[in-house]
């Protein structure tokens, strides 16, 4: 293969500070042996970097945005539609890109080996969903809503009620992991996850919208969550001289 | 207008519900010609084996190519899928199938040795952790991103031959701590 000599590359904006959390944040007591101590080194964003897995539809199943079918009856809880887009910093949408999901049971038990404590498994619900978006960037799930859970990280810990999302966009630098929190509940203050965000406007984003339009009646509650990933500078030429 | 990116946060502990494939750590499919396994273990600043992390490949096909649209020379054809995916089990171990990437181009006709790009999620990483796997026994010489990485830590970014592939351990911190980077 011939080594091109003007790779027309996009190159993606950092985002500001403290709209991600610390590595070390010490009232996340897990982040104690786990956070690098030594500097970060910058990786200019070359090919590698600028690319990134474009999982297709060979991936999804019919009813995997489904949470509340395919076992042998329904979950117990509240029935929920969670919707949303998958935008870049400039409000593109990413288009035909996975996103993943997964969350505890109405009374906050995860269908997980290592979660033990004294909330009934619900044998209807696996807590996992999988779906592309689609060509305005936009995704649905049908699911439960999640309860609250106990850890123990601290005195009387509780997670606020938490689905985990995660997304590819279209660039290795657009990975993203998040979790989509519920309006105004009343464990976010001593939550040292959510609270790990230095940015109270950050924080904010990560709570998703009641959304009364797209509630169905007599059916299920609605709310609305888009993910935001690292949006695109302009073009510029790789073999320019300010690439670094 | 400009839109604030969502924050990241961490997988959690039961991240095993909702990220691992059957398919995940095969970047090509096993018998695949020239076909490695690159096995190891990641390790937390006690030097314990972490088995709640989740390790993410991306690279180039042989010929140093990605299956991207922003890479228009070309890729390695349909059964090449360039991504891995393999969470850490009881021991802290996972393992990708894969081909050697090819060199990639950089700047000015220059090269970069063949490399994965590796993210590293975990409970207690709030936010996943980025590094490189580079190949002990390819030609590192000339990679900018090696020579930009202190001189006495470029060796915990080398995978070491074995027998049936590849050998690279993530040190998460203290002795040994594997280099990660800023993207």
């Amino acid at each position: 293969m011939a080594t091109p000599t003007h790779l027309r590359l996009p190159r993606y904006r950092s985002d500001p500070d403290g709209t991600h959390p610390p590595l070390d944040f010490p009232g996340y007591r897990s982040t104690a042996l786990r956070h690098p101590k030594q500097p970060l080194v910058l990786l200019p964003q070359r090919l590698t970097e600028v690319t990134g897995p474009l999982l297709g539809p060979g991936r999804i199943g019919e009813l995997d945005n489904d949470l509340t079918r395919g076992q042998a009856g329904e979950p117990q809880g509240q029935r929920i539609i969670v919707t949303g887009r998958l935008l870049d910093g400039d409000g593109r949408p990413i288009r035909n890109s996975l996103v993943e999901i997964w969350q505890a049971n109405a009374g906050g038990r995860y269908r997980h080996i290592g979660d033990r404590w004294p909330s009934p498994i619900d044998p209807n619900f696996d807590g996992l969903g999988r779906t592309l978006t689609d060509d305005n960037g936009r995704y649905e799930f049908t699911t439960i809503k999640p309860g609250a859970y106990p850890w123990k990280n601290h005195d009387n810990a509780w997670r606020p009620a938490h689905i985990h999302f995660s997304v590819f966009g279209s660039a290795f630098t657009q990975r993203l992991v998040t979790q989509m929190y519920f309006p105004d509940d009343p464990l976010f203050s001593q939550d040292p996850i959510f609270t790990s965000i230095p940015d109270e406007k950050a924080r904010e984003r990560m709570i998703s919208r009641f959304d009364l339009e797209r509630t169905e009646p007599e059916w299920a509650l609605a709310f609305q969550f888009d993910i935001v990933v690292r949006g695109r500078e302009q073009s510029v030429f790789e073999d320019e001289e300010d690439d670094e | 207008m400009k839109w604030g990116s969502t924050p990241s946060q961490t997988v959690g502990p039961y991240l095993s519900l909702g990220l691992p494939w059957e398919d995940g750590p095969f970047v090509v499919p096993e018998g695949t010609e020239g076909a490695v396994w690159i096995r190891g273990v990641v390790y937390d600043g006690a030097g314990d084996p972490v088995p709640d992390a989740l390790i993410e490949t991306w690279q180039a096909d042989p010929d140093g190519g990605f299956d991207h649209p922003d890479d228009p020379r070309g890729h390695g054809g349909p059964e090449f899928r360039g991504f891995g995916r393999c969470p850490t089990d009881g021991a802290g171990a996972y393992r990708i199938c894969t081909v050697l990437p090819g060199a990639v181009p950089a700047e000015n006709g220059a090269l970069q040795a063949p490399h994965l790009d590796v993210s590293v999620f975990a409970r207690g990483l709030l936010h996943r952790v980025v590094t490189r796997i580079y190949f002990e026994d390819q030609d590192n010489s000339g990679d900018a991103v090696l020579a930009s990485v202190p001189e006495d830590r470029r060796e915990t970014l080398l995978a070491r031959r074995t027998d049936e592939g590849y050998r690279f351990d993530v040190h998460l911190q203290g002795e040994g701590e594997t280099v990660f980077f800023a993207v």
